[in-house]
């Protein structure tokens, strides 16, 4: 099991990626599958510090990742106000295709097999995300 | 590793070759700040060479896009030449690949810019 307290800053993007990447690569997860899951990774951690955490050097972003026999499953908290995963607009709508932003979790929901989030008490999101062996290996061969 | 851009002419087209991450942060500023910067110098036929680029996150995606929208703004055209399948599979992923004229012949980027 992976489990680390970043900070709310870029850089522990960069880190907690790499973190990431080493562990799925360590668990037999192939090279192509290991990109998707460090990017997933990367855009949950982005969203989580700009977003949720808002850069504030008080609050942190916990991350852990874990293997079963079935995959990986990822959880990655803030300590934000929290959001609806639910109520990011759709970045394949026709005007939605020329903004700048709105791509993030778009991407995490492509690379990964499931992706939920839950509100945290008093504050926070979680989200989880599971990349799946078994996928992995049709996707590699498809 | 981040990104590094050199810039150079061939015929009335500025190319720009990249090289490293476009990610959110120094990537996607230093991306910005050169498709600003030949903008407001009158370049408005411009390539985006990504030969070098081995990745792109949201964050670089939203720069690409915004870059293309602010040469088009401005009357100019922004074309992107050799995509690696990481980067090309992105763009269709998000449906950008409709949006953006790419190409994987430097020549035939060139002449498409008139």
């Amino acid at each position: 099991m992976l489990e680390v307290q970043l900070e709310s800053t870029l850089e522990s993007v960069d880190a907690g990626e790499e973190m990431v990447q080493g562990f799925a690569a360590q668990h037999g997860f192939p090279d192509e599958a290991v990109h998707q899951i460090g990017m997933a990774v990367r855009e949950s951690l982005v969203n989580a510090v700009v977003h949720g955490n808002c850069f504030n050097a008080n609050k942190k972003v916990s991350l852990n990742a874990a293997v079963s026999s079935d995959g990986l499953t990822i959880r990655i908290q803030d300590q934000g106000v929290g959001f609806d995963l639910d109520g990011v607009p759709n970045p394949l709508a026709e005007e939605n295709l020329l903004r700048k932003t709105g791509r993030g979790l778009f991407l995490v929901r492509a690379f990964m097999d499931k992706l939920y989030s839950r509100r945290l008490s008093p504050h926070g999101t979680e989200l989880v995300m599971v990349k799946n062996y078994a996928s992995t290996a049709i996707k590699e061969e498809g | 590793m981040s990104i590094k851009t050199s810039s150079r002419q061939v015929g009335e087209a500025t190319i720009v070759d990249l090289s490293g991450r476009i990610t959110l942060g120094e990537g996607s500023s230093t991306l910005r700040e050169t498709v600003r910067d030949l903008v407001s110098k009158g370049q408005k036929k411009i390539i985006l060479n990504l030969e070098d680029v081995s990745y792109i996150d949201s964050s670089g995606i939203g720069e690409l896009v915004s870059s293309f929208t602010t040469v088009s703004n401005q009357g100019g055209k922004l074309k992107l030449l050799h995509l690696q399948k990481k980067v090309h599979d992105l763009l269709q992923i998000t449906k950008l690949y409709t949006v953006f004229d790419v190409y994987t012949d430097e020549a035939a980027a060139v002449k498409s810019l008139g």
